[in-house]
């Protein structure tokens, strides 16, 4: 296990049970500032709800979160996300009524700053009043921010750009995906946890989603990646950690958890699905 | 009644009626998330079936509760096949207003059939009490209490015996899986349907010879009282429900024993509200279970709203504000002054409701409050009347989203039924508060309009007053749509999971609006009590709540100028046509029903 001075983010001892399940059983993890890790296993091997537990959605039994040097252990959601916590969903769950705009623009709901003045108490009424009356500054933020969408939304070539005023309910899956990462980056996030984000992508639209991820790394993005693609996770994984059954059962390097005879049993024990067999 | 006994006595029997009421509920709940408001309508249905067979046809009493069973049985599979199944794969906001609509259908066919008059209904028992301890207790109580055991006995044998009743409890646990293994959904839902209204229709029955009573506002509290005990008890959990029916029935008979029989109704709802914030899953939910409502799905229908040229709008806009300089009659500008005062209603509901997902079903208490507020205001503290409308608007916003912010972690039904809810609490306490509200006389000689020392007596001035405040409330709301504000409260209807999980605080978004929504509607409220000079704590009703609901799903949910455009509809068509006001309701429901079978984004579509 690599130790670090400073991780962003640890993980102790972290537990959540679900009745008699537990989905995730005692992980312990560290993130450096920067790193990518991928989180591999099974599925039902805990990795959507520790991202859940992470992320302020579920509360965990036992554990606990620090980011930064914080303790947010059963910090709301909402609040996280100001701390610049973003995530995408394993099923989607982009805002269907919405327009490709109106969803990324909700991404930098957090940092809008001149119609939300940090007032306690009357806060939320100036913010309604600041929307009605908009005044010179609301205007510009407004401005900059869907510049910046236009900027996030050209990372994805042509896929989204065009369909920028359609509603996210007419795209296709693959461009629904993309909306929601798009989403994701509009936060600014300083940790940003990928769920899947192939799911259900052709080899090409893979290998552009690979290169986004990628391009973010480098970028320097602290990202915590959960996929079964295994090829993809090979190359932009500085560490892998592979689930079984809630519990954490290899963690290292790609090649090394690859062949570790634990991670092929909970692989086969499970069955291996077409995907992972012709990846790996 | 004096001793605690009867008292006692009388809370179980009462609770065994809900029971019979909540026990429908459960099971249609547990098979398929829906929480049945048209429950009441058949309870309703089974009391006057009930009143045919023994007052007309002098049925036997063993056959007239075999008479009741079954007709309320075929009304149940009736809703199920026709008007709930169609609409499986549809919307989820659909069957929940399916079933308000059927609702409403039904109370007016029996309202239609049998005149809103009471009947009565004699029970065929003979009339004695036996002594009990220090309490009575009479053949009818003993027969009320075994047409509950019995009957959860039979559903007992049939859940746990039967294959049916199998299928209904593996499609209760995981719809998917049974489904996969080969049950067939359709028919469990039947069942579950025909079950539930047998039930419910006895129970009507019982409870009509019980008071010896029937009338058609009974559907309304049956529904109430059958959802508070089942969720009370955790939806869809059937013990669960059994045993909160008699709780509420001895909660109900003691408060009435300590306060009082017209505050009977208010210790229902406050439990109601109490366990709704306090244990949302019922009391006998384990602590962190997952919310019963589906995470996925669009809660409203997907469409791209009909984008009407702003040349358009003013085009009508300025022909409506010129119509009065036409001669044209005293009759229409009266008409298009209720469109008007209902179109700020809908205003209020289509952003509450429509653009951030909170299907209100008591809005009408937000106009009662801005009506108080206004006429109490210029009555007592003499404010001048344009400043007692806004200071109702006020306080309706403060005070609506006040009553209605512990509500506002529920999802789906159960914010329908927390605001109907809290809308039958606001009418109990402007009943019960005398000392401000005059009670049951209501108040009388409320000044009538008048702006900056001008009384707007003619038809004309209250016809472009009205006129300018649904504009200007209009644009207003559309400016607020426009805004980060309005991108917001979608996103949180659409998913506010997804919302939360970038920032969007759920209270402070909701309240938001709420807030705006009350103003709207609490300036409607506060005008027409300068209108009618007279109001009291039926003047706004539930029927008012459900009509501004087929507005704003005529208009298409969230759009403004669909809910102007519905409400001149809804007030214009039925006096096109002539239409008596006995049928104006029933027509409601009837487009509703329409509506969210074959266009459920409405007219302009959902923004
Ligand atoms: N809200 C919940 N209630 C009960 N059980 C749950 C809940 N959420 C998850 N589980 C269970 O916890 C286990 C872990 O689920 P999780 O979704 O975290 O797995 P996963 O590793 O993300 O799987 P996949 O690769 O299929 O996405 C599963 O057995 C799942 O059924
Ligand atoms: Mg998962």
């Amino acid at each position: 296990m690599a130790e670090q001075l400073d991780p962003m983010l640890s993980l102790r001892g972290l537990t959540r049970r679900f009745g008699g399940l537990t989905a995730v059983d005692v992980i312990d993890l560290d993130l450096a500032k920067g790193e990518l890790i991928s989180i591999i296993g099974p599925n039902g091997a805990g990795k959507t709800t520790l991202f859940n537990l992470v992320t302020g959605l579920d509360r965990p039994d036992a554990g606990a979160v620090s980011f930064e040097g914080q303790d947010i252990t059963g910090l709301s959601p909402e609040r996280l996300a100001a701390e610049g916590i973003a995530r995408t969903f394993q099923l989607g769950r982009v805002f269907g009524n919405l327009s490709v705009m109106d969803n990324v623009l909700i991404g930098a709901h957090t940092r809008l700053r001149a119609v939300k003045p940090a007032v306690p108490v009357i806060g939320p009424l100036l913010e309604m009043g600041l929307a009605l009356l908009r005044p010179a500054s609301v205007r510009a933020e407004e401005e900059r921010l869907r510049e910046e969408v236009k900027a996030i939304l050209a990372r994805f070539g042509e896929r989204l750009l065009p369909r920028i005023d359609q509603p996210a309910y007419s795209l296709s899956y693959a461009n629904r995906r993309r909306v929601e990462i798009a989403r994701a980056l509009a936060l600014k996030p300083r940790l940003l946890l990928l769920d899947e984000p192939t799911a259900g992508m052709n080899p090409t639209e893979t290998a552009e989603m690979q290169g986004l991820v990628a391009e973010l790394k480098v970028e320097g993005l602290t990202i915590l990646l959960i996929e079964h693609k295994l090829e993809m996770v090979m190359r932009l994984s500085d560490r892998v950690i592979v689930m079984d059954e809630g519990r954490k059962i290899a963690e290292g390097p790609g090649e090394a958890v690859r062949n570790d005879p634990k991670v092929i049993e909970a692989y086969l024990g499970h069955g291996l699905t077409t995907e992972q067999e012709s990846a790996a | 009644m004096s001793s605690w006994l009867d008292y006692t006595i009388n809370g179980l029997i009462v609770g065994n009626v809900y029971a019979l009421v909540a026990v429908g509920l459960a099971l249609i709940f547990g098979v398929s998330r829906l929480i049945n408001f048209a429950q009441g309508s058949i309870y309703l249905v089974g009391a006057y079936i009930g009143w045919v067979a023994v007052v007309q046809l002098h049925t036997p009493l063993p056959l007239t509760i075999l008479v009741v069973a079954v007709a309320a049985a075929l009304v149940g599979l009736i809703i199920e096949r026709f008007g709930l199944r169609p609409l499986q794969n549809s919307v989820r906001i659909a069957p929940l207003l399916a079933t308000i609509g059927i609702s409403f259908v039904l109370d007016q066919l029996v309202m239609l059939t049998f005149s809103p008059n009471p009947r009565a209904l004699p029970s065929q028992l003979p009339d004695v009490r036996f002594q009990v301890g220090n309490g009575t207790i009479g053949p009818l109580d003993l027969l009320i209490a075994g047409v509950g055991i019995t009957s959860a006995l039979l559903l007992f044998v049939f859940l746990r015996y039967s294959k049916l009743g199998w299928a209904v409890r593996a499609t209760a646990q995981d719809r998917d899986a049974a489904m996969q293994m080969g049950v067939d959904v359709n028919r469990v839902n039947q069942a579950v349907f025909g079950i539930a209204a047998a039930l419910g229709g006895v129970s009507g029955m019982l409870v009509g010879m019980y008071y010896n009573q029937i009338d058609t506002a009974m559907s309304l509290q049956a529904t109430l009282k059958g959802v508070v005990a089942e969720v009370v008890g955790g939806a869809g959990n059937v013990p669960g429900a059994v045993i909160g029916s008699l709780l509420l029935g001895l909660v109900e008979s003691y408060g009435v024993a300590v306060f009082g029989t017209s505050y009977r109704n208010l210790f229902a709802f406050l439990l109601l509200v109490v366990v709704l914030v306090l244990r949302p899953n019922g009391l006998f939910a384990s602590a962190r279970q997952a919310p019963p409502e589906p995470l996925t799905g669009t809660f409203i229908a997907p469409s791209r709203p009909v984008r009407i040229p702003r040349w358009a709008l003013l085009v009508a806009a300025g022909g409506f504000a010129i119509l009065p300089l036409f001669p044209v009659s005293f009759y229409v500008l009266q008409t298009l002054i209720n469109a008007w005062l209902l179109g700020m209603l809908a205003l209020s509901l289509t952003l509450v409701a429509g653009t951030i997902g909170q299907v209100s079903l008591g809005h009408a208490a937000l106009l009662a409050i801005g009506a108080y507020t206004s006429a109490l205001l210029s009555l007592t503290l003499s404010v001048p009347v344009g400043l007692a409308i806004i200071g109702g608007g006020l306080m309706s916003a403060a005070l609506g989203t006040l009553l209605i912010s512990p509500s506002f972690r529920l999802r789906g039904h159960y914010v329908s039924i927390a605001t109907l809810a809290i809308g039958e609490i606001v009418s109990l306490v402007i009943l019960n508060w005398e000392s401000v509200t005059r009670g049951p006389i209501g108040i009388s000689g409320i000044p009538p309009l008048s702006l900056f020392g001008y009384d707007l007596i003619s038809p004309t001035s209250i016809y472009w007053f009205s006129l300018a405040v649904m504009v200007v409330l209009a644009l207003l709301q559309a400016r607020l749509l426009g805004s980060h504000l309005g991108r917001s409260f979608r996103a949180i209807r659409d998913d506010d999971i997804a919302a939360r999980a970038y920032g969007l605080s759920l209270n402070r978004y909701k309240s938001l609006a709420f807030i705006f929504g009350g103003f709207a509607a609490g300036v409607s409220g506060g005008i027409a009590a300068h209108l009618y000079s007279y109001i009291n704590h039926e003047t706004f009703n539930t029927q008012q709540s459900i009509l501004a609901l087929t507005v704003v799903i005529l208009g298409g949910l969230g759009n403004v100028v669909g809910a102007i455009v519905g409400s001149v509809a809804l007030v214009g068509l039925p006096e096109v046509f002539r239409l008596a006001a006995e049928y104006r309701i029933l027509i409601y429901g009837i487009v509703l029903l329409l509506l969210v079978r074959f266009r459920p984004q409405g007219l302009l579509g959902t923004i």
